[in-house]
């Protein structure tokens, strides 16, 4: 290090003068203010944590940290199967504890006490809320947490930002003139550091302005539907593209090191990627909501990796990667489900102009409806059936009833099975947790792909709260929305039951059913709580 | 650590994140969401070093409100996804 070494051109600032520093990195700024002019001659790549504080990263602190990121990774292996997946869960508790207890130890505690009361809180909370929380609101639940990662990220970065000597992210006073002496020292932050601050407080703050938009239209505290401003690709690249430039000018110093410009850039960014998150999900719809949320899981595990490289701290990055890849996996399997890309989700509309093309076709077409008792006979005469649950079920929270009609066909011998489309529902597996709640065994519980096959050998495809996962136009319109997104082959089954409140509704892509019609539909319009009640009391 | 080092962690942890994460079950994708939302506030580490250190009152603050998000998520992240994952049973009558 004794190479870097970088000088004040000025003799320092004079006394009374307030920190402002118009200072510039020679080596990349292209605007030197004269004035306070810090040129640091520093290898951008330098390490953050060991040459700023001096000390050296003790190793049995670095393994604590890998041996956290390591039981995460555990964490998510566990998941592989349900039988495994406590147990991953509590390697995921210990992670944690282990990374926590570890910054605990080998920090010199300030205020214990605060920071006590402050995980206190947040934990009595946390832990009220997962034990009330209703299993069909968990969409809306994960969206909220989202939310909160992503605003802890942005204030971590501005804490950085505000005392970088604590992160051991400053400029090395040796490197500045005067060394200690020199008011900035500790109060500069190496530029590499500055990127990524600069990317973690912008993806965490996506993430939250995301998250709080994404948790509103779930729960139903806005509308659902696509909300389009004029030109608003323009809009979001302009305002991503400023964002990056800030981030940019940051690095490279431009326009002064520190002082009110940096600060100025840091909040510009802040806010606008505020603007940004709250704008990239206004204009996607209610049923894209699954993709949404699994795209802000993702950017929530950025934002931490992010954050992770400014401590240089292996639990974080490797959480962080976990984290990041494992909501791209999700957002790339539901986009696969309804057949559609990335970006088209993303560029938002969905369910908009397609509602009006799908009900503009108006015609009346003919259709049956029955009752429970109707419902109950067949079933009765089946031998085997099929039940496509849909988010009509988690609304109408009609899981528990389900499984008591599952009960009492199966002690009448009739084998009944569940399929679950991956985008069934407002997130990836959200049917799945249903149904584990109402206690279905999950060997009952099938995958697209691995039950698509039986409906022809079926006697009853009974869709409860489903649509556009069983609508054959997606295998036969060209022209229609969903084309090409794999569905359901209910039209195979002898005899097609389907709940479903009214007529009206036709799903969330706005597309008409011609399962509806079909010569062994019968359509049973009520609350599909209320019916699969009185299919089970006509069933005794 | 220098910056290569660390990029090449998170690089690793990547490929490691995409084959741990195909592994999962698709029955699992709901707790799957809840867990690495859980484990992503490790950012708390971050929270506390920030509200451990003297230096600079705003810092401090911003740190505990982080510590405080972060424990909402830990806590409830880890509940939640326990609460879910208890549900998924075989019967055992059958």
């Amino acid at each position: 290090m004794q190479g870097t070494t970088s000088f004040l051109r000025h003799p320092g600032p004079r006394a009374g003068v307030p920190l402002s520093f118009g200072g510039a990195l020679k080596v990349a700024g292209p605007r030197i203010k004269p004035g306070v002019t810090v040129v640091l001659l520093t290898a951008f790549l330098a390490s953050p944590a060991s040459a700023s504080t001096g000390e050296a990263v003790n190793p049995w602190v670095a393994l604590a940290y890998l041996v956290a990121g390591v039981f995460f990774i555990l964490a998510l292996r566990g998941l592989s199967s349900p039988s495994t997946s406590r147990t991953g869960n509590r390697f995921g508790m210990a992670g944690m504890l282990i990374a926590v207890a570890t910054t605990l130890i080998t920090h010199d505690i300030a205020n214990i006490v605060e920071i006590g009361i402050a995980i206190f809180v947040g934990g009595a909370f946390g832990l009220v809320v997962a034990r009330r929380i209703a299993m069909t609101a968990m969409p809306e639940l994960v969206a909220a947490f989202h939310s909160l990662v992503g605003l802890a990220a942005v204030l971590v970065g501005w804490a950085a930002f505000l005392n970088p000597s604590a992160f051991g992210i400053a400029v090395p006073s040796e490197m500045l003139k005067f060394g200690a002496e020199n008011p900035l020292a500790g109060k500069l932050v190496q530029p590499i550091s500055l990127i990524e601050m600069g990317l973690g407080v912008a993806i965490g703050a996506i993430t939250f302005s995301g998250s709080v938009i994404a948790f509103a239209k779930l729960s139903g505290k806005m509308s659902g539907s696509p909300i389009l401003l004029p030109a608003r690709h323009v809009i979001n690249l302009g305002v991503l593209a400023v964002i990056l430039a800030l981030i940019a000018f940051l690095y490279f110093g431009v326009g002064g090191v520190h002082g009110d410009t940096q600060l100025h850039y840091f909040i510009a960014i802040t806010v606008l990627a505020f603007l940004i998150g709250f704008l990239l999900i206004i204009p996607i719809g209610g049923a894209d909501m699954p993709v949404v949320v699994s795209m802000l899981n993702s950017y929530s595990g950025w934002a931490a990796a992010a954050m992770g490289f400014t401590l240089g701290n292996t639990a974080m990055i490797i959480t962080g990667a976990l984290v990041g890849s494992s909501g791209a996996i999700l957002s790339y399997i539901m986009c696969r489900a309804m057949n559609r890309s990335f970006l088209s989700v993303i560029a938002g509309g969905f369910g908009a102009e397609s509602g009006a093309s799908g009900g503009g076709g108006g015609e009346q077409r003919p259709y049956k409806t029955g009752s429970a008792e109707d419902a109950a006979f067949m079933l009765e005469q089946a031998e085997k059936v099929i039940v496509i649950p849909g988010y009509g079920m988690a609304v109408a929270q009609a899981q528990h009833a389900l499984r008591e009609m599952t009960d009492v066909l199966e002690e009448k011998g009739i084998e009944v099975k569940f399929a679950i489309h991956p985008v069934a529902g407002r997130m990836p597996g959200h049917m799945n947790v249903l149904l584990a709640e109402a206690s279905v065994d999950y060997d009952k519980v099938f995958e697209l792909e691995d039950i698509n096959s039986e409906f022809a050998q079926c006697d009853v495809a009974f869709i409860i709260g489903a649509n556009d996962v069983v609508n054959p136009a997606a295998k036969t319109d060209k022209t229609s929305p969903i084309y090409g997104m794999p569905v359901f082959d209910v039209e195979k089954a002898k005899q097609v039951f389907f709940i479903k409140r009214s007529m009206g509704g036709v799903g969330y892509a706005g597309v008409d059913n011609d399962v509806f019609y079909m010569n062994q539909t019968v359509m049973l319009l009520a609350d599909a709580k209320k019916m699969v009640e009185e299919i089970v009391k006509a069933l005794d | 650590m220098d910056f290569i080092s660390i990029l090449s962690i998170f690089v690793l942890a990547c490929f490691v994140g995409y084959y741990v994460v195909w592994s999962v079950t698709p029955a699992l994708h709901t707790p799957l969401m809840a867990v690495t939302n859980a484990i992503s506030s490790v950012i708390i580490v971050g929270a506390l070093i920030a509200s451990a250190e003297a230096g600079s009152d705003i810092a401090k603050w911003l740190g505990l409100a982080g510590v405080v998000l972060a424990s909402v998520n830990i806590f409830g992240g880890f509940a939640v996804t326990e609460r879910m994952l208890a549900m998924y049973k075989k019967k055992e009558k059958k």
